[in-house]
């Protein structure tokens, strides 16, 4: 009879104790959702963010420009002497109805122009003296304060005073784009040029070279001996302390920060060896030894994946353990190698604080000649850009983060295909 | 060139080895007599292998010679006016007579007469021992690959077993890549510990662990003022910890709540599209994060608080608007929330794996006795799963501690002893950064002090690591 009576209470309670765990489990996963919301909203904030800012450095405003090379101005035993800047910046004038003799008013106009008009100009001159006295065209980037107020960046309502273009020269821009002597076009510029400190010159070749130079080093040296370590770790190692405190070295080595491996390089490859600063051949090295731990381990992961049928029937048909090993094993294991390989280069791809250490911070101007020559690299052109003062720069590194971000993602996109294509199950 | 040259002949060597050595063993064999035991591929490799690795040794231990003892040749023509000098002095003017040597940066010292003769001469002594290194170490490379090469192919006999002594030279190449990595241990131990004690030779440990004052921006010249700088480090440990401390804030319960959700809830395809996009986020570059730091959350968290300060100035809490208004773009909170960001996939995809190794019992015995999912995950899953779970999280702080870019970038470089996440702190990281780039003299204790800093970096993160890897280990062992 007791139990009669407590069942509709008991009952009740559950159910009311119920909703509240219900409401509760229902909080629960919520959590969870906003978790991941939060977690893939800033991924999608951090990418708009950066092509937001970055993309239109893609486009570039250029300028054609036709100069009277006039004779009288030009020295013929020392063409580089003469001030190409101010011819052209004269056109440019006239075109605009400036008077050449009103200097203050053609010094603003050169403000507009890019240097490499002038630079053009002087080096058509050297190699062609017969071009003196005959009026050439030139097209050429325009300056980065004229292409950012045509990108919107500099905003006529801003103060003259806070505005690096005065207000004349906003004008002058706006009349020269509509008479169609401002174009806006591909900024075929960023990959074809080198670093420059002149924002609307610089490009991103060297940096591309550099890095490609350098992930050379790195897959030269942290492939074969990471693939070769693993092998002997997973199949001829004697099991015992030796491998242990190798393993344990390996693991450790994952997890070192990476500005400590700069260090390291540093100190031994720069310092005691001898090896040139700022070199892709240092980089390298130091990216190598730091990718080494991530191959080693993806390396004997895949090795263990071949079934041990594969061993055993080698052998008994009499291979050699070696014969068994790099006739049989490795090759099955290769796609699971050269995986592992590629995500850890394309990590290595965008590393940035082991390279400042060897002194890849410094300006560059140009493309690495060779492996031994300074260079700079995507990320630390990011990085240089970054603390550049100019707006224009801004743009550009963002740019240089899409394209950097562009090779990472073609890397990772190899290193899946690789994995669909040629991954077995056994 | 030379380079190049001794790596064609040391390789036109083995080749030829390889040639006489099966030529060698047809010529032993005859017509007739016994099979040979190994086949002739083996024999040609065994004496291609006997020639270039004795060669190739020889050509590398004189690279390695060389560079010393022109250092000892350039040491030993040290004027005596330059010997009476500063050490530092006496090594610049070592490194100038080998760049002249060489044709390298020398330093922009300038020289008297007398002391360019001199190093002109020292730079041609030099420049000889380079050359007799080299040529000499070639030809001796050469002769020790000839002569270890002539023994192996006079050795061959028919019941050789070259094949085994092939795959015993296997074996060796293979092992020694193994000792790189613990190699690359020593190397790091010991640079660090090398540079470091001669850090600790002009700045005491004691105070360097315990100095509350931190200016390492001493002057290169001797006679320059504020020559003697401030070591002390505590600032910057405290920085790196506020910092360290807002990332874990931001990165450990919403990786945690990720990886809870994702082990959990997720159904398979949620997984399989969640799971990469998280991946996405791992795999950004740092530079890429402090970028965001510094030119996005920044500008835009700066904005919040001086608005915030702007409408609380002038009210009842004036002194907190005042605060709030100054505050600036390179604010603790904005390095410490964006790196917070960049650690939740790690911290969620090792949380991810510990809860998947957690024993399926454990789950089923909880539901079954009535527990809702989320009651099963805090009372029965995560006290399970604690140890990993924690080990987890102390890499992460091992992570964070040991993240450059984006505090390089996003925080600033004002030692500030602060606990307030809207001052500018800076890090051992930082520091690192800033004291090893731009002009340096490399025997300063400015740019020791790095090393110091490097030091005491590596030995927290690898003590979180060995700690965590600990745990981690005991944890699998318990359910496996």
């Amino acid at each position: 009879m007791t139990d009669a009576r407590q069942a509709p209470s008991s009952r009740a309670l559950i159910e009311r104790s119920l909703k509240r765990r219900n409401a509760a489990e229902r909080r629960f996963r919520l959590y969870g959702v906003l978790a991941i919301c939060v977690a893939l909203g800033f991924l999608a904030l951090l990418l708009g963010r950066i092509i937001q800012q970055g993309h239109s450095a893609f486009v570039a405003h250029e300028m054609s420009v036709s100069v009277p090379l006039d004779p009288s101005r030009i020295d013929r035993s020392y063409p580089a002497g003469a001030n190409y800047d101010l011819m052209a910046a004269e056109q440019v004038g006239a075109l605009l109805g400036i008077s050449p003799t009103d200097e203050a008013a053609l010094t603003e106009v050169r403000e507009i122009l890019s240097p490499d008009v002038g630079l053009q100009l002087g080096e058509q001159v050297r190699d062609d003296p017969a071009l003196i006295g005959q009026t050439i065209t030139i097209h050429a980037p325009l300056g980065d304060d004229a292409d950012q107020y045509l990108k919107g960046e500099i905003n006529r309502e801003t103060l003259e005073a806070q505005r690096v273009l005065t207000d004349r020269q906003l004008d002058w821009i706006d009349r020269l784009e509509a008479r169609g002597v401002i174009s806006s076009a591909l900024n075929t510029g960023l990959f074809t040029r080198g670093d420059s400190t002149q924002a609307e010159l610089a490009g991103l070749l060297g940096a591309i070279v550099g890095s490609a130079l350098m992930l050379l080093v790195t897959a030269a040296v942290a492939l074969p001996i990471g693939l070769l370590a693993a092998v002997w770790l997973e199949e001829f190692a004697p099991k015992g302390r030796l491998t242990d405190f190798i393993e344990v070295n390996i693991n450790n080595l994952a997890a070192v920060p990476s500005i400590v491996y700069g260090l390291l390089g540093l100190a031994v490859f720069i310092n005691t060896l001898g090896l040139p600063r700022a070199s892709p051949l240092v980089g390298g090295l130091v990216l190598a030894l730091m990718a080494l731990p991530t191959v080693i381990i993806a390396t004997r992961s895949s090795l263990r994946a071949v079934p041990p049928s594969i061993r055993e029937a080698a052998l008994a048909l009499g291979a050699s353990k070696t014969q068994a090993v790099f006739g049989h094993v490795v090759p099955l294991a290769m796609p699971g190698v050269m995986t592992g390989a590629i995500i850890a280069l394309a990590h290595a791809l965008g590393e940035t604080a082991p390279l400042l250490m060897i002194g890849m911070i410094s300006f560059v101007p140009g493309v690495a000649e060779g492996f031994t020559s300074a260079a700079s690299t995507l990320p630390t052109q990011i990085f240089i850009w970054e603390n550049a003062a100019e707006r224009a720069f801004h743009e550009r590194t963002a740019a240089a983060i899409i394209v950097l971000l562009a090779f990472m993602i073609l890397m990772n996109a190899a290193a899946i295909f690789l994995r669909r294509r040629f991954e077995r199950r056994w | 060139m030379i380079l190049s040259l001794g790596l064609l002949l040391i390789l036109a060597l083995a080749a030829a080895g390889f040639v006489l050595g099966r030529a060698r063993l047809a010529r032993v064999i005859g017509g007739g007599g016994p099979r040979p035991v190994s086949r002739p591929i083996h024999h040609g490799l065994r004496v291609a292998l006997w020639s270039a690795v004795p060669a190739a040794a020889v050509a590398l231990a004189a690279a390695l010679v060389s560079g010393p003892v022109q250092v000892q040749a350039a040491r030993a023509s040290l004027p005596a006016e330059i010997a009476a000098q500063a050490p530092l002095e006496q090594s610049v003017y070592v490194s100038d007579v080998i760049a002249q040597a060489h044709g390298g940066f020398a330093s922009a010292r300038i020289r008297t007469p007398a002391e360019q003769s001199a190093m002109t001469e020292a730079a041609q002594t030099v420049r000889r021992i380079d050359q007799g290194f080299r040529w000499g170490g070639l030809a001796l490379a050469l002769i020790a690959g000839f002569l270890a090469g002539w023994r192996a192919i006079v050795s061959i006999r028919p019941e050789l077993k070259a094949r085994q002594h092939v795959e015993a030279w296997i074996w060796l190449a293979l092992a020694l890549c193994s000792t790189v990595a613990v190699l690359t241990t020593v190397g790091i131990i010991g640079s660090l510990l090398y540079e470091s004690l001669r850090f600790f030779r002009s700045v005491s440990p004691v105070e360097f662990l315990t100095g509350l004052q931190w200016s390492p921006q001493i002057a290169i010249r001797a006679d320059q003022a504020g020559q003697s700088g401030a070591f002390g480090a505590v600032p910057l440990f405290a920085g790196t910890l506020l910092i360290t401390v807002i990332a874990m804030v931001v990165a450990a319960p919403i990786g945690l709540y990720a990886a809870i959700y994702l082990a959990e809830y997720a159904s398979r395809l949620q997984r399989a599209w969640i799971k990469p996009m998280l991946e996405i986020l791992a795999g950004v570059p740092t530079v890429v994060y402090g970028f965001f730091a510094a030119l996005t959350v920044g500008p835009a968290l700066r904005g919040f608080f001086n608005g915030i300060g702007a409408m609380l100035a002038g009210g009842p809490l004036d002194a907190l608007g005042q605060h709030l208004m100054q505050v600036q773009n390179q604010m603790a909170l904005v390095a410490g929330a964006v790196m917070g960001i960049m650690l939740i996939p790690f911290v969620s995809s090792l949380s991810d794996d510990i809860l998947n190794a957690t024993p399926q019992s454990l789950r089923d015995g909880s539901l079954a006795l009535g527990a809702t999912r989320s009651e099963t995950v805090r009372k029965v899953l995560l006290p399970a799963a604690l140890p990993g779970i924690a080990a987890a999280l102390l890499l992460a702080v091992s992570r964070a501690i040991g993240e450059t870019m984006i505090v390089t970038m996003a925080a600033g470089l004002q030692a500030n002893l602060t606990a307030n996440p809207l001052d500018t702190v800076t890090t051992v990281t930082v520091q690192i950064v800033t004291l090893l780039t731009g002009d340096q003299e490399f025997n300063s204790p400015k740019t020791l002090a790095a090393f110091g800093l490097g030091l005491t970096l590596f030995a927290v993160t690898l003590a979180l690591n060995l700690i965590a890897q600990r745990i981690v280990k005991a944890y699998r062992e318990q359910y496996d």
